[in-house]
C-alpha cells in the first residue's frame, strides 16, 4: 500500500470495545460460555483459536449478526446490545471478501457512504482517498471478479475503512489468500492500522499471525477465553495446558506432585522423580510442561535428577536446529537440539538421556 | 466434421472407434435436425417452384395483415405472460427463501406441480372454472351480478400460459436467491443498508440472473407454443398461423415457412438478448462458504398476510388440476359451479378404445429417451474424455435443438421426409418413428446436459486407473464410466421421457393417423368435441400422474446417486 499521508477524513476517533459475560447458545448447543474481553482503544487485537472455538460467533457478536442470550456489548462506552447491525458502526470485513459482484470497485466503496447520505462530492473524494490508502486507484472501474485475492481484500477493507467506523473487525482475512501474500498483506494490515489509529479485532486460528500483529491476544477454546495477553506473555507464562499447547509446541508429562516437608517432588507416571524448584508455584494436579528447546539431549552415559532415558523414535533435520521425537517410558516428546556444521546427529533406534531445565519448565494444571 | 478425424493425424486425437461414433452421431443431428431446419429456412427465401432466393415471401408476411396482428398477438401474449407469471412466482420465491416459513417446502413442491401438467389440459379444465360459464363467473353473477373476462381471446391464453409456466421462473428465482452468499446482504447492512433499499440495492440485483434466465425461457416457451392457443380456439398468433397454413393448404405453400423463421429468429433473439443482459454484468463470482440468504422471522401479521398471499396464489395455480379431476369424473358440467353427478365410465372408455394412445405414448417416450441418453451420453464423453476435432460441433448442435420451436420441427420433417417413400410407398414422414426421432431430437439438449453433468462429476483417475490395470478404452468406458453414470443416465432418461410424453407441438403435425396418435394428441382430438371433454380429462389425469411419478422417481434416483457418490468422498 502506498505511503500516502493519512487526510483527516479517514482517520478514524478510536473507540474501545467491552464485551461482558456473553453467554450464546445455537439450540443446546452453547457456544459462547461466559465470554468477557475488554479491547482498548486503538488497539490491534486478535482473537485467536481452533476452529469451532467460537471466534466468528463473538465477532459476528460484536458486529450485530449474532444474539447473545445475555450479556452486553459495549463500543466507545455505549451499549449497542440492542442496535441492528446497520446502526451498530462496526466495520467489517467478511471472510469471502463479500465484494458485491453487480457494482464496480468504485460503487462498492461508495456504498456505505451513500447509505450515510453523505453529499455526491465528497463521497467522490473519500473513495479516491481510500483506494489510494490501500493502493487500488488505478483499478476503480474494475469488477470485483477481475481483481486478484490480494486486490478483492483490499478492496473490501477501503469499503470497510471509508465510512471510519469505530471497530474494524477482520474475519481471517488471509485465509483465501497464498503463502506469499499472507505475510505482506498481514504487514499491510498492521501498517494501515497504525496509520488509522483504528481499534482493530482479528479473527484466526494461526498463532504466528496472531503474534506477529497484534498488540494483545484473547485464546479461546470452547467458547471460553482462556487467557488474554500480549504474545510474549502468552508463550512465557501460559494459564492452562491448552494455551501453552496451542502457543508453540510443548511437551507434557504426567505425573503427581509429592510434598516432602518442605522439599517438593514431580513423580512421573513411569516413577522417576524430579525436585520441584522452590520458587515454581505448583498446583496439586499439575503436569510437568516444556518447550522442545528447554531441553537437551546426550548419549547415554550420567544420570542424575532430572535426566531421562529414552530412544530416539525420528528426527526431522530444520536447518539451525535437530528435532527429536522421542520416547521416555509410554510418553512421546520433542527435543529441539541446537545444529552446529559437523556436529552428530543421532540416529533413529539410538538409547539417548534427555535433560530438562527445570528452571524454566512449566507446572499446570489441565 | 466429423469426417476429418479418420485420417492418420486423427491418432493422435481418438481412436478410431470414438471418431466412428462421432460420425454417427453427427449424421443423426444431420439427418434430423440440421437439414429439417434448414429445409425450412431454404423454402422461406427461395421462390416456389423455381429454387431462386428470394424475400418476397417476407415482404409477402409483413404486407398481410393477418400475420403481422398475430406477430404482435404473440409478442403480446408472450410478454404478458412473463409479467403474470412473475406476478405469481416474485411473492412464493421471496417467502419461502427469505423468510423463515412454515410450508415452505410444501409451497416449492405445490409450486411446481403446475408444469406436470401439459397446458392444454389444464386450459379446458381453466375454461371450466373462469370461462364465461364457468364455475366463478356463475358464482360471482349469482352474488354480485357481474363476470370476469379471464379467459376470452387473448388474454384466456395469457392466463392459461402464466399458470403452467410460472414455475420456471418460481425456481430459478428462488435458486438464484438460496445462492447469495449470506455475507453479501451483511456486508450491505454493516455499511448501514437495510429493508426494502437493501433489497433493491443488493439482493434482487444478484438474483437478477435467475429472473432473467426463468423469464425468457417462459418467453421463448410461450412465443413458440402452439397447442394452448389452438385449444383455445385463438387462431391469430404465430404458430397456429403456421399449422394452419401447412395443414390446410398444404406443405407446398410458402407462409408456413416464413412463419416458422420468424419464430426461430424471435426465440434466438430472446435467447440471446437474456444472455447478453447478463454477461455484460458480470455475475461470476465465486461464492465461498455462507450459505443462502438468511432468514428472517415473520411478526404475527405479516405471517397472517403472507400465508394469504401464498395461500391465494396457490389456490389459483392448482385450480386447474382440481377442475381436470373434477372434469374426469363428471356425467355432465356445463353451466353449473360444479358437475351434476360423478361417474368412471370416462376411465373405462380411456382404458378400452383409448387405450392405444397410452401404448403408443409409452412405446414413443421411452424409444425417444433411450435415444437421447444415448447419444447425450457420447457427446459427452467426446467433449469430456477426447480431443476429437470437432467434438464441440456435436455439442453445439445437439444445443441448438434447444431455439427450434417444435412446428418448426414438425414443418421441416413433413416437408424433408415427404418426398421419400418407404418399401410401400407412403412418405416418410407418415411413419411414426418421425414422431419419436422429433421427440429425441426436441429432449436431447436436456439430456445432454444431464449426462455432461454426470460424467464431469467423475474423476478422469478412476478411468487412468482402470487402463493402467489393463483394460482397454471400450472396457473401462463399460465397466467404470457406465456404472458410475448410472444415476445421471436415468435422471436424463426420466425427464425426458415425461416431457416427451406431453410433448404437442411437433406431434401435432406428424401425426397422420389415430392409430398412431400419442396420448397428447388424443387429448387434443377429444377435448375438441364436448362429448370428449370426459375422456380427454381423463387422459389428462393419466397424463399428469405419468409424469408427476417420472419426476418423483428422477428426484429420487439423482438424490441416491448424489448419496452414493457423496460417500465415495
Ligand atoms: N448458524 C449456526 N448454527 C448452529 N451452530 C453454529 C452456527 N454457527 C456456528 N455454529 C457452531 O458454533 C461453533 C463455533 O463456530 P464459529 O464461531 O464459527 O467458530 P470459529 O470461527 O472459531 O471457527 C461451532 O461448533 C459451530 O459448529
Ligand atoms: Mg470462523
Amino acid at each position: 500500500m502506498s505511503q500516502t499521508v493519512i487526510s483527516p477524513s479517514l482517520r478514524a476517533t478510536a473507540a474501545g470495545v467491552r464485551v461482558e459475560n456473553v453467554n450464546l447458545a445455537y439450540g443446546s448447543n452453547p457456544v459462547l460460555k461466559n465470554v468477557s474481553v475488554e479491547i482498548e482503544p486503538g488497539e490491534f487485537f486478535a482473537f485467536l483459536g481452533p476452529s469451532g472455538s467460537g471466534k466468528t460467533t463473538l465477532l459476528r457478536l460484536i458486529a450485530g449478526f449474532n444474539k447473545a442470550d445475555s450479556g452486553t456489548v459495549f463500543v466507545g462506552g455505549k451499549d449497542i446490545t440492542d442496535l441492528p447491525p446497520w446502526k451498530r458502526d462496526v466495520g467489517m470485513v467478511f471472510q469471502s471478501y463479500a465484494l458485491w459482484p453487480h457494482m464496480t470497485v468504485q460503487r462498492n466503496v461508495a456504498f456505505g457512504l451513500e447509505e450515510r447520505k453523505v453529499p455526491r462530492a465528497e463521497i467522490k473524494a473519500r473513495v479516491a482517498k481510500a483506494l489510494d490508502l490501500v493502493g487500488l486507484g488505478h483499478l476503480a472501474d474494475r469488477r470485483p471478479s477481475q481483481l486478484s485475492g490480494g486486490q478483492q481484500q483490499r478492496v473490501a477493507v477501503a469499503r470497510t475503512v471509508v465510512v471510519q467506523p469505530k471497530v474494524l473487525l477482520l474475519d481471517e482475512p488471509l485465509s483465501n489468500l497464498d503463502a506469499k501474500m499472507r505475510v505482506q498483506v498481514r504487514r499491510e494490515l498492521r501498517d494501515l492500522q497504525q496509520r488509522l489509529g483504528l481499534t482493530t479485532i482479528f479473527v484466526t486460528h494461526d498463532q504466528e499471525e496472531a503474534n506477529t500483529i497484534c498488540d494483545r491476544i484473547a485464546v479461546m477454546s470452547d467458547g471460553v477465553i482462556q487467557q488474554v495477553g500480549s504474545p510474549m506473555e502468552l508463550y512465557e507464562h501460559p494459564a492452562n495446558l491448552f494455551v501453552a499447547n496451542f502457543l508453540g509446541s510443548a511437551n507434557i508429562l504426567d505425573g503427581s506432585v509429592l510434598t516432602e516437608g518442605a522439599a517438593r517432588a514431580f513423580q512421573l507416571t513411569g516413577g522417576i522423580r524430579f525436585p520441584i524448584p522452590a520458587s515454581a508455584s505448583v498446583p496439586t494436579d499439575a503436569k510437568l510442561v516444556f518447550r522442545p528447546q528447554d531441553a537437551s539431549i546426550g548419549s547415554t552415559a550420567g544420570g542424575g535428577g532430572n535426566a531421562l532415558s529414552g530412544v530416539v523414535m525420528h528426527r526431522e533435520f530444520l536447518g539451525s536446529v535437530v528435532r527429536y521425537a522421542v520416547r521416555i517410558g509410554d510418553s512421546d516428546i520433542i527435543v529441539d537440539a541446537p545444529f552446529r556444521s559437523g556436529d552428530a546427529l543421532y540416529e533413529p533406534g539410538a538409547s539417548i538421556t534427555v535433560r530438562i531445565s527445570l528452571e524454566s519448565a512449566l507446572w499446570l494444571s489441565s | 466434421m466429423a469426417l476429418a478425424i479418420a485420417r492418420p493425424l486423427g491418432r493422435l486425437l481418438a481412436s478410431p472407434g470414438q471418431a466412428a461414433l462421432a460420425g454417427v452421431i453427427a449424421l443423426f443431428l444431420l439427418l434430423f435436425l440440421v437439414v429439417p431446419v434448414t429445409t425450412v429456412i431454404y423454402v422461406a427465401f427461395t421462390e416456389k417452384g423455381t429454387g431462386v432466393f428470394t424475400l418476397i415471401n417476407f415482404v409477402d408476411f409483413f404486407r398481410t395483415d393477418l400475420f403481422v396482428n398475430a406477430f404482435w398477438n404473440s409478442i403480446y401474449v408472450s410478454t404478458a405472460t412473463v409479467l403474470v407469471a412473475s406476478i405469481f412466482a416474485l411473492p412464493l420465491a421471496y417467502i419461502t427463501t427469505r423468510f423463515s416459513f412454515r410450508g415452505a417446502v410444501l409451497i416449492q413442491t405445490l409450486g411446481f406441480l403446475p408444469l406436470i401438467m401439459p397446458p392444454f389440459a389444464g386450459a379446458v379444465a381453466m375454461q371450466l372454472l373462469f370461462g364465461r360459464n364457468g364455475s366463478v363467473n356463475l358464482l360471482l353473477d349469482d352474488w354480485f351480478g357481474f363476470k370476469i373476462g379471464l379467459m376470452e381471446g387473448l388474454n384466456g391464453v395469457v392466463f392459461v400460459q402464466a399458470v403452467h409456466y410460472f414455475p420456471f421462473i418460481l425456481v430459478n428465482l428462488s435458486a438464484a436467491l438460496r445462492n447469495i452468499d449470506r455475507s453479501m446482504e451483511e456486508a450491505a447492512q454493516n455499511l448501514g443498508c437495510s429493508g426494502f433499499r437493501l433489497f433493491r440495492r443488493v439482493v434482487f440485483p444478484l438474483a437478477l440472473p435467475g429472473y432473467v434466465a426463468g423469464a425468457s425461457l417462459v418467453f421463448v416457451k410461450v412465443f413458440d407454443d402452439l397447442a394452448t392457443p389452438l385449444l383455445l380456439n385463438v387462431k391469430d398468433m404465430l404458430a397456429p398461423q403456421a399449422y394452419l397454413r401447412v395443414t390446410s393448404i398444404g406443405i407446398a405453400d410458402p407462409m408456413g415457412y416464413v412463419i416458422a423463421v420468424v419464430l426461430i429468429v424471435v426465440s434466438v433473439l430472446a435467447m440471446w438478448a437474456s444472455t447478453l443482459t447478463l454477461s455484460s454484468k458480470d455475475y461470476a463470482t465465486v461464492q465461498r462458504g455462507g450459505g443462502g440468504l438468511a432468514k428472517r422471522t415473520l411478526r404475527p401479521w405479516e405471517s397472517a398476510v403472507a400465508y394469504c398471499v401464498v395461500g391465494l396464489i396457490l389456490a389459483l395455480v392448482l385450480a386447474p388440476h382440481l377442475g381436470l379431476l373434477l372434469l374426469s369424473f363428471a356425467t355432465v358440467w356445463s353451466f353449473s359451479p360444479l358437475p351434476d353427478a360423478y361417474t368412471f365410465a370416462h376411465y373405462a372408455r380411456v382404458f378400452g378404445d383409448s387405450s392405444v394412445y397410452i401404448k403408443n405414448t409409452l412405446v414413443y417416450a421411452s424409444l425417444a429417451a433411450l435415444i437421447d441418453v444415448l447419444i447425450g451420453g457420447a457427446i459427452a464423453y467426446l467433449i469430456l474424455r477426447t480431443k476429437l476435432i470437432g467434438r464441440q460441433g456435436l455439442d453445439w448442435a445437439a444445443s441448438a435443438a434447444l431455439a427450434v420451436p417444435g412446428v418448426v420441427l414438425g414443418i421441416g420433417y413433413l416437408r424433408t421426409f415427404y418426398d421419400v417413400p418407404m418399401p410401400d410407398g407412403r412418405p416418410l414422414a407418415t411413419f411414426w418413428m418421425m414422431i419419436v426421432l422429433a421427440l429425441a431430437i426436441r429432449r436431447l439438449p436436456y439430456a445432454l446436459r444431464a449426462c455432461h453433468a454426470a460424467l464431469e462429476q467423475i474423476s478422469v483417475s478412476l478411468e487412468e486407473a482402470a487402463e493402467n490395470l489393463g483394460a482397454t478404452k471400450m472396457r473401462t468406458v463399460r465397466r467404470v464410466v457406465v456404472p458410475l453414470m448410472t444415476g445421471g443416465i436415468l435422471a436424463g432418461f426420466i425427464s425426458s421421457f415425461a416431457t416427451a410424453a406431453v410433448e404437442l407441438s411437433a406431434t401435432l403435425m406428424l401425426v397422420q393417423s389415430n392409430s398412431d396418435a400419442p396420448l397428447a394428441y388424443g387429448l387434443y382430438v377429444l377435448m375438441q368435441s364436448p362429448a370428449g371433454r370426459g375422456p380427454g380429462a381423463a387422459l389428462g389425469v393419466i397424463a399428469v400422474i405419468l409424469v408427476a411419478i417420472c419426476t418423483f422417481l428422477s428426484h429420487v434416483v439423482i438424490e441416491r446417486s448424489q448419496r452414493a457418490k457423496g460417500a465415495l468422498h
